[in-house]
């Protein structure tokens, strides 16, 4: 007997998962989890910000030298994410605008990057603001049009833009060589001295994502981040008080993309190779996961989001299989329980 | 070569058309997209891959191939249809009140979720129907239809026209167009709007595992992607015909399903999926309100 499944007990598998979500019903009205450790986070984390940040700082500058080069190489992975996370976070923490295609704009600095050079043979430091303020260009061009839009219908659009990115660069075969990517790309140098050494890279990412704080909290407090923060609250009362809307949002679109960029050229630079295969919309999804789970608005809570969710699966390696089906619960369960996230205030 | 488009168009379209149907109903009642309803469809779809297998290794295929096509429907629309259920009460119905973006963010992550369990219960690659239905050939002149493709457009058409005399005849129909105009005055009215969205999504979902057996039988096999590509097809139906209403959603598949086999065969194969896209991105920038949709002001 030839059946086309892997045998009963998997097809009896959705009857599990239905049965449990069934019997979720039940609970998810009842369960309440206590709430007053939770709120103390935020508070504690403010109170102790100058030793917090300067116990982390030096924790994270003694790091690669205590850790082998696997973690080191996790480590820049999460400070890549936690690049784009506070990118993201500009986009829709502060102004409110939902982007389900930012991995688009992430690609998009890291093909600059490898076309600029493996084409061009132009270096890192020529591509770095060139690929960001590229990257920021085509955030501004697409927020153009769809600023028209609201809600849903703005997050579907840049999904779209998001797989329309992904299937270019899956097709386009003369430039972008399809699914095999773009090999060969070079790292970044300083003098004669080649910064592929996964340590050295480490320091080159720590700077960049500091320099990212410093500059996105410095926007955030000035009458950039207090526009935005007024559009997200309510268009309708920000405009009246005399907000150009319209500009803000597109500056948030912009600004936003230019962090894509830098992330993106980052990643182009430490793997030395792109394929569209690493800026799929699931991608997309893991970066917004980052920000919702770290708090929306809160430009630490998107780091420690991003660090979390590159780390935990690290540490979990028995159930990396499982990583996706438990961000989607996840998701869910967040929602349901602290839509605000680790670091945000109700 | 036309018509050849044309009826595989009409074929495909009709399929787009009842999944958009899930999409614009719950939108018009939730104002929510349901970004999982996709999945559904793909349940549906591995549903009657596996069911399938289960009667023609039973024998029932071989003794009446209707019997065990229509037992595969009702089947998989009777599990898809607690799915759905099961999907409204746990990752919704909590976050009614929530701002706009949890709900969103909540569909994506049930999204996520069955995608992932699916894979990792069933496998990666693609599940293939090992067994071939005798396949009939209507030959018109040189255009090709084949008697699964008729059965595809006539079954899907027969399921909006009862779906339309359900939603304009009866009594439950009657409370779901009251609960759309406004849920508050519904509710002061006497209609249960908790019963009514469930009624809904159980609609949608059965209309999905439908389609996703009819797809299953059509191609031969089902991967646990197709969700997610037919979903944001389906989607853009919707917002084509405009979402919200119902006609649109019916007029919405038809009108991309052909476009998407006429851009095939005439512009570019590799780019296919990129025109749902690019028509969802023009419509919504052009008049996002759709074909038969209204233009709502701003409430302040």
């Amino acid at each position: 007997m030839f059946l086309p499944f892997k045998g009963p007990e998997s097809a009896l598998i959705f009857f599990v998962v239905l049965a449990l979500g069934l019997t979720a019903i039940f609970f998810m009205g009842k369960l309440r989890i206590p709430t007053a450790a939770w709120n103390s986070i935020p508070s504690a984390a403010s109170r102790y910000r100058t030793p917090l940040i300067i116990s982390l700082a030096m924790l994270f500058t003694v790091c690669p030298l205590m850790l082998n080069n696997y973690y080191t190489d996790v480590l820049i992975m999460a400070g890549i994410y936690a690049i784009l996370a506070i990118g993201l976070n500009i986009i829709v923490g502060f102004t409110g605008l939902l982007n389900l295609g930012f991995a688009a704009f992430y690609a998009c600095g890291a093909y600059t990057y490898a076309l600029l050079n493996t084409k061009l043979g132009l270096g890192f430091w020529v591509c770095l603001p060139v690929s960001a303020l590229f990257t920021s260009c085509v955030g501004f061009l697409l927020a153009v049009p769809a600023m028209r839009l609201r809600g849903d219908y703005l997050a579907i659009v840049t999904l779209g833009f998001g797989e329309i990115m992904h299937l270019i660069l899956n097709n386009w075969d003369s430039l972008t060589h399809g699914p095999n990517g773009i090999t060969g790309i070079a790292p970044p140098m300083i003098a004669d001295i080649s910064l592929s050494d996964l340590r050295y890279f480490y320091y080159l990412v720590l700077i960049i994502l500091l320099l990212s704080l410093m500059v996105i909290r410095r926007v955030e407090l000035s009458r950039f981040g207090r526009a935005w923060k007024a559009i997200k609250e309510n268009e309708i009362a920000a405009s009246s008080v005399g907000i150009n809307t319209m500009k803000y949002k597109l500056f948030a679109f912009a600004f936003g993309s230019f962090w894509a960029g830098i992330a993106g050229i980052l990643f182009a630079a430490k793997m030395q190779f792109v394929s569209p295969e690493s800026f799929t919309f699931i991608e997309s999804v893991l970066i917004l996961s980052m920000v919702i789970l770290g708090g929306l608005g809160n430009t630490y809570g998107a780091v420690l989001g991003a660090f979390l969710l590159v780390l935990l699966p690290e540490i979990l390696r028995e159930v990396q299989l499982y990583r996706m089906l438990v961000l989607g619960i996840g998701l869910v369960l967040l929602m349901r329980f602290r839509p605000q996230g680790l670091l945000g205030i109700r | 070569m036309f018509f050849q488009q044309l009826i595989n168009g009409l074929t495909l379209g009709s399929v787009y058309a009842i999944i958009a149907l899930g999409y614009t109903m719950v939108y018009g009642i939730l104002e929510l997209i349901n970004f999982a309803h996709g999945e559904i469809y793909m349940l549906g779809a591995y549903l009657g891959i596996i069911l399938l297998g289960f009667f023609t290794a039973s024998g029932l295929t071989e003794q009446s191939l209707l019997l065990s096509l229509i037992l595969t429907s009702v089947l998989s629309a009777l599990f898809c249809a607690m799915y759905g259920f099961t999907m409204e009460k746990v990752a919704y119905k909590p976050l009614r009140n929530a701002p706009r973006l949890s709900p969103l963010i909540s569909a994506i992550g049930v999204s996520i979720f069955l995608q992932n369990y699916v894979m990792l219960t069933q496998g990666a690659t693609d599940k293939v129907f090992p067994i071939q239905l005798g396949e009939t050939v209507l030959t018109f002149q040189d255009v090709r239809m084949t008697v699964t493709q008729v059965s595809i457009i006539a079954v899907s058409a027969l399921m909006m026209l009862s779906l339309r005399l359900f939603i304009s005849r009866t009594r439950i129909g009657k409370a779901m167009r009251a609960t759309s105009q406004d849920k508050i005055m519904a509710a002061l009215v006497g209609i249960d709007v908790d019963t009514v969205i469930s009624v809904t999504f159980v609609i949608g979902a059965v209309l999905a595992a439908v389609a996703g057996v009819m797809v299953a039988v059509y191609y031969g096999l089902v991967n646990y992607t197709i969700g997610y590509i037919a979903g944001i097809k389906a989607f853009t139906a919707a917002v084509l015909g405009g979402i919200g209403s119902i006609r649109g959603a019916m007029l919405g598949g038809i009108v991309l399903g052909l476009m998407e086999s006429m851009g095939a065969a005439y512009v570019s194969t590799e780019y296919k999926d990129a025109f749902a896209f690019v028509i969802l991105i023009v419509i919504l920038l052009i008049k996002p309100s759709g074909i038969f949709g209204t233009d709502l002001p701003d409430k302040v």
